[in-house]
């Protein structure tokens, strides 16, 4: 088995573990006087970057970026491709460990922990659900796809698992169309179906956060509207960081929003704020506004 | 609509695009002649000995009459020995190149020493086998030490074969699985190996093809020039097909002519017969083909 040990020494500095929650609160603060905002200020964020870049080689795709993210909160994330989005994602699961090459600097804390000192950093992924651009059905059953990660955490009772593959798939509003057809492929799906399916999937590993990564791009206007319900429904029970190339997209579902430019983070702040043009840099009104990107 | 007309420039093209394909076909029939007519030719020169007798008796009257059962039972022992060392070996060995190894010099030395491995001449392995397995293991001639040779020869076509089926999976499912917080073995288990399955199978089958087919490494190892007996276990001697039609074609007077045609039959019938078992299995593949 490959160690993950030697892996933190990549990493730079630790120092500034200690005060999250308390930087986090004052932070939110900060941000100050969002009108009624349903995630709770006050809470513990479930995610904070702090100083973040990401590099592969001596190429430098993430500069210095800090945001959080709140418990029940859809974080938008919007920018143009190479912005360096995909792999802030990849570094908030340690999925940074699989590219060679690829080194995360600076501080990500999920739960309040360091995800680079969570010791088991497969339970650290099992709480953290992630959507493809492309949907991935695992080329096994529609049942396999979604039990598998609970299989893998140990769940063996069978009725347990009809259950767990039954809700997953109604909340990723699967169930009606594939309930008669659980035993054939997952990868023969329509690829709507496909994404629901990965978006169940991510949901049977019962995650505290779900990354979604453009999951519209192959998907038709009518399965992304169906998603964008079953996101607003799944914001009760965890947060979730939404990237899209789709800034109306972002509009619709984030209760904030960060713009992203060419590896930096210009802006975070309240969505309508960033789309009424309360804006701290021209460039983020121009990006919504559709005149550059 | 001047503009649709083929141009002298177009109708060249195409007369030498006509060539081209002509020639090519050519050269591919060229490639299958020799088969069918290795194959028409051992049929029409092998087919009158054949009888169940001749599958099932052993040789007598100095190898010059009978069967050749005591052969066709030692090439399986044979196969299957080197199987048994050879597969666990090479699979485990085409997961780690594949699935956990990073691209550093220790990886490149071993893909070197793979593709080497593959080019060593077969009798050089057999003198190899003699002086690792028959004298320093002290296994003596004997099947253990033949297969054992047999296996390392064909080890290099199990792995290579095994890693590809292993990389012919696409990389988006081991990502799927491991943001699911699988393990690499989770995901090896769960989605890479059912999937590689027939891949792997299809190398295994036509390296059973190869090792049935090889003298060199054998005569000297564990393959007796006459023995009239079944092999009792994997330290006794035996005989083996391949051996055998060499033996009777080039070593012992009087033979009749159809005698080893017969046994030159029999084995390139086992050779094809595991070959299209693995077209078989690449066929069932690309049907289930599950992405």
């Amino acid at each position: 088995m490959v160690s993950d040990s030697g892996h933190l020494s990549r990493f730079g500095h630790q120092d500034n573990r200690k005060s999250p929650q308390k930087n986090g609160l004052t932070d939110a603060g900060a941000v100050g006087t969002p009108p009624e905002p349903r995630p709770v200020a006050g809470d513990p964020p479930k995610l904070v970057v702090r100083n973040v870049s990401i590099s592969y080689g001596k190429k430098m795709v993430l500069r210095d970026v800090s945001f959080e993210v709140r418990q029940n909160e859809i974080f938008g994330i919007i920018g143009p491709s190479g912005s360096g989005k995909t792999s802030l994602l990849r570094a908030l699961n340690r999925m940074d460990f699989f590219v060679p090459g690829m080194s995360v600097q600076g501080s990500i804390l999920f739960g309040g922990r360091e995800v680079r000192m969570w010791r088991n950093v497969y339970a650290l992924r099992r709480k953290i659900g992630v959507v493809f651009p492309l949907p991935v059905g695992l080329p096994l059953s529609v049942y396999d796809n979604v039990s598998l990660a609970p299989r893998l955490s140990g769940v063996r009772d069978p009725r347990r698992l009809d259950e767990i593959v039954e809700r997953c798939l109604q909340r990723a509003a699967l169930w009606d169309e594939v309930k008669d057809r659980l035993n054939s492929l997952g990868s023969l799906l329509s690829g709507g179906q496909q994404q629901r399916l990965t978006i169940a999937r991510a949901l049977s590993q019962e995650p505290d956060l779900l990354l979604l990564d453009e999951f519209s791009i192959a998907v038709d206007p009518v399965t992304t509207m169906r998603i964008e319900d079953v996101l607003q429904g799944l914001r009760q029970e965890m947060s979730i960081i939404l990237v899209t190339n789709l800034v109306q997209q972002a509009r619709r579902l984030a209760d904030r929003t960060a713009f992203f430019l060419m590896g930096e983070c210009v802006e975070v702040g309240d969505t309508e704020a960033i789309f009424s043009g309360d804006v701290k840099d021209p460039r983020t009104r121009a990006y919504v506004e559709g005149r550059f990107g | 609509m001047a503009g649709f007309e083929a141009s002298a420039l177009n109708r060249r093209d195409q007369k030498v695009e006509r060539l081209i394909r002509w020639l090519f076909l050519l050269m591919t029939l060229l490639l299958i002649l020799p088969v069918f007519v290795i194959l028409i030719f051992l049929v029409i020169k092998g087919w009158p000995v054949m009888s169940m007798e001749f599958l099932f008796t052993e040789p007598s009257n100095g190898m010059t009459a009978g069967g050749i059962f005591p052969a066709l039972v030692g090439t399986v022992w044979l196969v299957a020995v080197a199987l048994l060392f050879s597969v666990p070996i090479g699979v485990a060995a085409a997961i780690y190149l594949s699935e956990y190894a990073s691209d550093n010099w220790l990886t490149r030395v071993i893909n070197l020493a793979i593709i080497n491995l593959a080019g060593v001449p077969s009798i050089v392995h057999a003198l190899f086998g003699v002086g690792a397995f028959v004298l320093f293991f002290g296994f003596g001639t004997s099947i253990l030490a033949a297969s054992l040779t047999l296996g390392i020869m064909t080890l290099p076509v199990v792995i290579v074969s095994t890693r590809e089926a292993l990389q012919a999976v696409p990389m988006a499912f081991r990502e799927a699985c491991w943001n699911m917080g699988a393990t690499r073995w989770q995901t090896i288990r769960h989605v890479v190996l059912p999937n590689a399955l027939s891949g792997i199978l299809t190398g295994i089958i036509l390296e059973v093809s190869r090792t049935a087919g090889e003298t060199a490494p054998i005569m000297f190892t564990g393959a007796a020039f006459f023995l009239p007996f079944l092999p009792q276990g994997v330290f006794d001697e035996t005989m083996a097909l391949s051996l055998h039609l060499f033996v009777i074609s080039t070593q012992v007077p009087n033979v009749p002519e159809a005698l080893p045609y017969g046994v030159a039959l029999v084995l390139i019938g086992i050779v094809l017969a595991m070959n299209s078992l693995s077209i078989a299995f690449r066929t069932v593949l690309r049907r289930r083909k599950k992405w």
